[in-house]
C-alpha cells in the first residue's frame, strides 16, 4: 500500500537505527508527544532497535488520556438525562470518571453513540429535533476543525438541540510547560505530525528558540519516527536546537489554512486543565460566546459538578515523561485496560495501554526496555 | 501484602471502578471480558467435564457414537450485507462451530425471535437463504421454534440455530493439545466480515466492495482430516478476530504462540479500511476461516490439502508454538521486532487520531 508499506519497511528501518547508534555518542532523552507515536513505537518495539543512548520517554498526546475527569464525568451526567443523546469518539467510552464511564452509562439505558465524525452527530440532531444532541468534542487540534465545523454547521442551520461538550487541548502550550518545568529531562521532541498537518509549524519556532531545544515534526509510521529521532540526534550531537520538518508528505511550514480560520472563528483559547497534569494557561479552546447556544456548558446546569484530580496520581509523572508505565506498582497487576485505574491504560494510545498491549512480554522476561 | 495495599491506594490514579454489576455490550465482544463472564457466571453454574473444554462444540458419547453439539446466536446488523445475510450466517457459523471439533454436520435447529413490525417479505428472505444455505453445507433444519417480541425489543430478527454432527474415530482436537513446535495454519486472508459489516452499517465505501468471507467450512476441514487424523485443533477465527482464537489456544495449552507478521494473508482493500478506521485486523471478525494447529512434520501436506480447497487457495503457515510466553501470543513484526498481540478486553475501539 502506497505511503504504508515504504515507512514499515524493516531494512529501512534497520539502516536507520543503525545511523542513530553510529551518530549517538552520548545518553539523549527523547520525548514523542502523540499518542499515535508511541503506539507505534511500542507496536513495532522501535526500542529494540535503538541503542541504548537513546532513552523515549513518553508526551500527553493522548487525547482522551489528558481529558479532565469533569468533562468525562459531565458528559456521563448529560447522558443520563432522559432528553439527552449524547455522541461520542468510540474509546471515549471506557475511560473512567469518578464513578463511572459512559458504556456502564449506556447499560444503564443512556443513550450513548458513537461517531467517526462531530457531522454526524448534527445529522442526529437534524434528524431527532425532539432530542437534545450532545457531541463530546475533545482532541487536540486534529480533530478541533471538525468539531468547529460540525458548531458552524449546527449554527448556520440555526440547529438548537445540538450542543457540544468542549474540552480541546493545544500541543505547544503543553510543551512549553513541560520545558518550563525544574523536573524536565526531555532534550529533544518529536512533534506531532497529524497536528502539524493542521496547524503547520511555525508556532514551534518559538520554543526552540527559548528553550534551544531540537524539535523534528515527525509522523506516525515506523521509518518516519526513526528518521525523526536520526534528525533530533544530528541536531543534538551537533549542539544545534531547529524545527525541522521529517512529516514532509503531510506538512507544511504554513498548515492547512482554512482548517485554522474554522478554528478561530468557533473557537477561542483559553485556560485548559490536563488530567492528571493540571491547568495549563492557554492550553485549551473553548466556544466563542456567539456558539453560546450550542455550549453544552452554558445550556445545562452542570456547575455543580466539579471532580479533582488526585494530585499524587502517577498518570501524571507518565503523561509528562517523568517515570514511564512499567514503574507504578500497579502496572499490568491491578491496573490492567480491563479495570484501568487512570486514563492512560484505556485508550489504544495512551503510554500505558501501549505498553501492556505489546511489551509487557519484554518487561516480564526481564528484557527491560532500555532508559 | 499491606504496603502494597497502601502503595496502590496512595497512587489514586482515577479511582478503579467496582466489580461490574450491570452487563455491557463489550461482555459480547469476544473478548477478555466475555471470557470473564464465561468463568464467573456460567462455568460455576453448569460445571461438567465437557463444557470445561471451553471448545466450539461439545463432543459427547451416545450408544458408542461420538456426537458433536453446538449453538449460536445470530445478532448481525445490518440484517443482509455484501457477501451474505442473517440466515446464510446462522448456517454457517454452526456448521463451522461442529466442523472445528472435526464432526461432519447432519442436522440444525433454527429459532427465531422475531420483532413486531418486521416486513413478512423481509424474514422470507432470510429463510430463503437459511435453507439455501443449509443445502449447500449438506445439512437439514429438522426442528424450530418461532417467538415475536414488541416492536422495540429485538432488531427486526434474531437467530438461533443448534447444530449436531458426528465426529469419525481416531479425531481429537480441542484448544489444550498445542505443543511447542506445531505449526500455526490459516486458512485465508482476514477480517473480511467484520470490515464488509462495518462499512455497510457505517454508509463507508470503498473502491471496490468487501464482501464478508461467510462460508462453511466442513468440506475444508474434511480434506484436511484426510491428510492425517492428528491435527491437534482447530478455531474459527469469529468475533474478536485471529487474536482471541489464538489466544484461547496458547492459554488452554499453556504454551506460547509465535506469529509472523509477513505471513498472515490480508486483502489490501481491508488492510486499507482497517487503516482508515484505526482498527487492528487482528482482531477483526471472519466467518469462514480457519486457524489449525500441527505438528511440524505434517504442516506441510495439511496446508497443500488446504491450497487445493477453494475455500482454502491463500492458506498460510503463520506462526509456531513455543515453549516460551507461555499463554502469550507475540508476533514478529516486519521489522524483525516482537511485540504481544494481546487479547482485547471488550470490542475493539476506532480510535479518535
Amino acid at each position: 500500500m502506497k505511503y504504508i508499506d515504504e515507512y514499515r519497511d524493516g531494512r529501512i528501518a534497520r539502516a536507520l537505527a543503525k545511523e542513530i547508534s553510529d551518530r549517538a555518542t552520548q545518553h539523549w532523552v527523547l520525548m514523542e508527544i502523540c499518542g499515535g507515536q508511541t503506539h507505534t513505537i511500542m507496536r513495532y518495539g522501535l526500542d529494540e532497535l535503538l541503542p541504548s543512548q537513546i532513552e523515549l520517554v513518553h508526551g500527553p498526546g493522548c487525547p482522551v488520556c489528558v481529558t479532565p475527569l469533569g468533562t468525562i464525568d459531565k458528559a456521563i451526567a448529560l447522558a443520563l438525562r432522559t432528553d439527552v443523546t449524547l455522541v461520542s469518539y468510540g474509546d471515549m467510552l471506557r475511560v473512567p470518571g469518578s464513578n463511572s464511564d459512559l458504556s456502564r452509562a449506556k447499560a444503564q439505558g443512556a443513550d450513548v453513540r458513537v461517531a467517526y465524525s462531530p457531522i454526524e452527530a448534527v445529522k442526529i440532531a437534524r434528524a431527532n429535533p425532539e432530542r437534545k444532541v450532545v457531541f463530546l468534542a475533545i482532541g487536540f487540534e486534529t480533530t478541533a476543525p471538525a468539531n468547529a465545523m460540525a458548531a458552524w454547521q449546527a449554527k448556520r442551520e440555526d440547529l438548537r438541540n445540538f450542543s457540544m461538550l468542549v474540552s480541546h487541548v493545544l500541543v505547544p502550550p503543553a510543551i512549553r510547560a513541560l520545558l518550563a518545568s525544574r523536573e524536565n529531562r526531555v532534550q529533544g521532541f518529536i512533534a506531532p505530525g497529524h497536528v502539524c498537518t493542521v496547524m503547520g509549524f511555525q508556532e514551534y519556532e518559538s520554543l526552540v528558540r527559548d528553550f534551544t531545544i531540537p524539535i523534528v515534526v515527525g509522523g506516525f509510521e515506523p521509518v518516519d519516527i526513526l528518521e525523526s529521532i536520526l534528525m533530533l540526534v544530528k541536531q543534538l550531537e551537533q549542539g544545534e536546537a531547529r524545527v525541522e520538518n521529517q512529516y514532509v508528505r503531510s506538512v507544511t511550514y504554513q498548515g492547512n489554512q482554512p482548517a485554522q480560520q474554522i478554528l478561530k472563528d468557533v473557537f477561542e483559547i483559553a485556560d485548559q486543565k490536563w488530567r492528571g497534569i493540571g491547568v495549563i494557561p492557554r492550553s485549551g479552546l473553548q466556544l466563542r460566546p456567539e456558539y453560546a447556544v450550542h455550549d453544552a456548558n452554558t445550556i445545562f446546569d452542570l456547575q455543580l459538578i466539579t471532580a479533582d484530580e488526585p494530585a499524587e496520581c502517577i498518570s501524571a509523572q507518565v503523561l509528562q515523561g517523568l517515570k514511564k508505565p512499567t514503574d507504578c506498582p500497579a502496572f499490568a497487576i491491578r491496573c490492567t485496560p480491563e479495570n484501568p485505574l487512570g486514563a492512560p491504560m484505556v485508550s489504544a494510545e495512551g503510554a500505558c495501554a501501549a505498553y501492556y498491549h505489546y511489551r509487557r512480554h519484554a518487561v516480564t522476561a526481564g528484557e527491560t526496555t532500555h532508559g | 501484602m499491606a504496603d502494597q495495599a497502601k502503595t496502590i491506594v496512595e497512587l489514586s490514579c482515577p479511582a478503579p471502578l467496582p466489580v461490574r454489576d450491570t452487563v455491557l455490550l463489550g461482555h459480547g465482544s469476544g473478548g477478555k471480558l466475555s471470557a470473564e463472564l464465561v468463568r464467573d457466571v456460567f462455568l460455576p453454574a453448569f460445571q461438567n467435564p465437557t463444557l470445561s473444554r471451553l471448545d466450539d462444540q461439545a463432543i459427547v458419547s451416545v450408544n458408542g457414537s461420538r456426537i458433536a453439539v453446538t449453538t449460536d446466536s445470530f445478532v448481525v446488523k445490518p440484517l443482509f450485507f455484501p457477501g451474505g445475510d442473517i440466515g446464510s450466517l446462522a448456517v454457517h457459523g454452526t456448521v463451522n462451530d461442529l466442523a472445528m471439533g472435526g464432526a461432519q454436520p447432519l442436522f440444525l435447529s433454527a429459532a427465531f425471535i422475531l420483532e413486531e413490525g418486521l416486513a413478512m417479505d423481509v424474514l422470507r428472505r432470510v429463510v430463503s437463504s437459511l435453507q439455501r444455505a443449509a443445502t449447500a453445507a449438506g445439512v437439514q433444519v429438522v426442528t424450530g421454534d418461532t417467538k415475536v417480541v414488541e416492536k422495540g425489543k429485538a432488531d427486526g430478527l434474531f437467530i438461533n440455530t443448534t447444530g449436531i454432527g458426528l465426529v469419525p474415530d481416531g479425531i481429537d482436537m480441542s484448544a489444550n493439545r498445542a505443543r511447542p513446535g506445531d505449526k500455526v495454519l490459516l486458512s485465508g486472508a482476514i477480517g473480511e466480515h467484520g470490515i464488509a459489516i462495518l462499512a455497510q452499517r457505517e454508509g463507508l465505501e470503498f473502491e471496490t466492495t468487501i464482501e464478508s468471507d461467510s462460508a462453511a467450512l466442513h468440506t475444508l476441514v474434511a480434506e484436511m482430516l484426510s491428510v492425517t487424523g492428528a491435527i491437534r485443533c482447530m478455531r474459527d477465527p469469529t468475533r474478536g478476530g485471529l487474536s482471541s482464537a489464538l489466544n484461547e489456544i496458547a492459554a488452554q495449552s499453556r504454551a506460547g504462540i509465535e506469529l509472523d507478521e509477513c505471513a498472515i494473508p490480508l486483502r489490501e482493500e481491508v488492510r486499507g479500511a482497517c487503516e482508515m478506521l484505526g482498527l487492528d485486523p487482528l482482531y477483526v471478525a471472519n466467518e469462514g476461516k480457519l486457524i489449525a494447529i500441527v505438528d511440524s512434520s505434517l504442516a506441510g501436506d495439511v496446508l497443500a490439502a488446504m491450497r487445493n480447497h477453494p475455500l482454502g487457495q491463500q492458506a498460510q503457515i503463520i506462526g509456531s508454538v513455543t515453549r516460551r510466553n507461555s499463554g502469550l501470543v507475540t508476533m514478529r513484526t516486519p521489522l524483525g521486532t516482537t511485540r504481544i498481540v494481546d487479547m482485547l478486553a471488550g470490542d475493539q475501539l476506532p480510535r479518535i487520531c
